[in-house]
């Protein structure tokens, strides 16, 4: 373990984050666009006991920031190595699960600072967090950002040009988002698209973090917690090996 | 005329090195000497990136065996890490940080504490007269300045050996005798072992030992003047032109190339 090593990435990555002012900005408006159009759109169709459509939402459009702020952040290990930077990492005397924990560090850092925009919409659509569900809200929603930034390091090691890295966001991210029950209920669908809903991770993430924000649920707590620590450390293995192939 | 002593600091004994089916090394063996400036040149494609690569190991050698400031680049990589600077042929910088930021993470993967940090952000920057733009965002800087700042980075951490990929490529004539006083000057001044490769011979002219590489084979290596002597040219472009022929080479190898290499593998491996 290199403490330093894993400290200058995620450092670099901080500072060039918040160096992007556009980036911050769609940080922003991402949510705003899918609460107030989709929100307000899909109100008169949508019924499910108790919970409008807003409210049933809220916490998918809080893993859809986690995930985009992760795989965008995940971008700057192909950037670096189209741009020559990762070399200079590489001839470093450092251990290469330091560059893969500095990465991780970093994405989901960023990651969650963009998910906590999201809860400065909580009194605008009238949803109230308790402060012992922000106690627990906080740390899992740091816990689901650092699961998507770890399957965008296994994807961005693998990729070779960013062109590549734009379809696996169409391909992966947009029917990940889709099929995790965060824009509609996942009882009733056809089993080819159950299955997929079962082993996306987000599924499980969506599921955890609307236990705590409106105390509906499909899992239990200790099912998706699980789940996720599995698939962590599955990617965080293969992002390890990635690496150390060079 | 030699001011380095012979003891070795880079030992390369009988690498080879294939990627697939193509041999882009054929078992060559050199040594470079303590505080020595060795050159290395070659046609494009004839091996010395990849030679490069396996020495500051970010390749790992197919067989043979190298040895780099006595540490053996399989078994001991981060010490042969701790003991080198690169300056790739490619710019390596993060060019939407500052200069100053680029030289303090530098410093900060190499393990040197903050104070220590801050003292040789500001040597190294005098040094490649940089100091003034520190807090300037890199991606604002001549190509010139960048490879000025690449150097005072690759001098940050006090390697032994500065191991220089065509450091001058694509730089005016004013840069690249700056950066030639720079290289003397270090070597001179700091006993630094300098390894570079270069396609400019009056720059080779200024090594005091040249391998000449081809077709991943070390045709020849020796001083300038030895060389100049032995093939009886006046100018170390004629002995290259000589050693290399006149043909003009491809980066990557082209098909029939490839079919050759394939073939030459072939036989070997019967």
């Amino acid at each position: 373990m290199d403490f330093y090593a894993i400290g200058m990435i995620w450092l670099r990555d901080i500072i060039r984050h918040f160096r992007d002012r556009i980036r911050l900005l769609s940080s922003i408006t991402r949510p705003v666009l899918w609460l107030l159009i989709m929100g307000t759109g899909l109100k008169a169709s949508f019924n499910m006991s108790g919970v409008s459509y807003v409210h049933f939402i809220f916490p998918g459009i809080i893993v859809m920031n986690l995930i985009f702020a992760a795989m965008q952040s995940t971008i700057s290990i192909i950037w670096d190595r189209e741009f020559g930077f990762l070399k200079e990492i590489l001839v470093a005397p450092i251990p290469r699960i330091s560059i893969v924990l500095g990465k991780a560090l970093s994405g989901s850092t960023i990651a969650f600072i963009e998910g906590l925009f999201v809860l400065i919409f909580t009194p605008l659509i009238k949803i109230n967090i308790s402060l012992v569900g922000l106690f627990l809200l906080l740390p899992l929603m740091f816990f689901i950002a650092l699961v998507c930034t770890s399957l965008g390091i296994v994807i961005a090691a693998r990729m070779t040009s960013f062109e590549g890295f734009g379809a696996i966001s169409n391909f992966i991210i947009m029917p990940m988002f889709f099929l995790s029950g965060a824009m509609f209920p996942i009882d009733n669908l056809p089993h080819w698209i159950n299955f997929i809903v079962r082993v996306n991770p987000l599924t499980y993430g969506v599921d955890l973090l609307r236990q705590i924000i409106l105390g509906i649920k499909i899992f239990s707590f200790y099912i998706d917690f699980l789940f996720l620590i599995i698939f962590f450390l599955v990617m965080l293995c293969i992002g390890i090996f990635e690496f150390n192939k060079h | 005329m030699n001011s380095y002593t012979f003891e070795k600091i880079i030992e390369v004994k009988n690498l080879y090195k294939y990627f697939g089916q193509v041999i882009a090394l054929e078992g060559i063996s050199f040594e470079v000497y303590k505080g020595e400036i060795f050159g290395f040149l070659g046609p494009n494609g004839a091996g010395k990136t990849t030679t490069i690569n396996i020495l500051c190991t970010l390749l790992s050698p197919s067989s043979g065996e190298v040895i780099v400031n006595g540490f053996n680049v399989m078994s001991s990589p981060d010490e042969v890490r701790n003991s080198i600077g690169i300056i790739f042929q490619e710019l390596t910088l993060d060019e939407r940080l500052t200069a100053y930021e680029n030289l303090d993470f530098h410093g900060m993967i190499y393990h040197l504490p903050k104070k220590i940090r801050r003292e040789r952000i500001k040597e190294v920057l005098e040094m490649v007269g940089l100091y003034a733009k520190k807090d300037y965002i890199v991606r604002t800087f001549s190509g010139g300045m960048k490879r000025r700042l690449e150097i005072a980075r690759g001098l940050m951490h006090k390697p032994k050996i500065l191991f220089l990929d065509e450091p001058t490529l694509g730089l005016d004539p004013q840069t690249r005798q700056y950066i030639w006083d720079y290289i003397l000057d270090l070597s001179h001044k700091e006993k630094i072992t300098v390894f570079l490769t270069t396609h400019y011979m009056d720059e080779a002219e200024n090594c005091q030992r040249i391998g000449i590489i081809d077709y991943g084979k070390i045709i020849d290596l020796d001083t300038p003047d030895a060389l100049k002597n032995k093939y009886k040219e006046k100018s170390l472009n004629e002995v290259f032109l000589k050693l290399t022929g006149r043909d003009i080479r491809e980066e990557t190898v082209d098909t029939k190339e490839k079919l050759k290499e394939f073939l030459r593998t072939k036989k070997r491996l019967r």
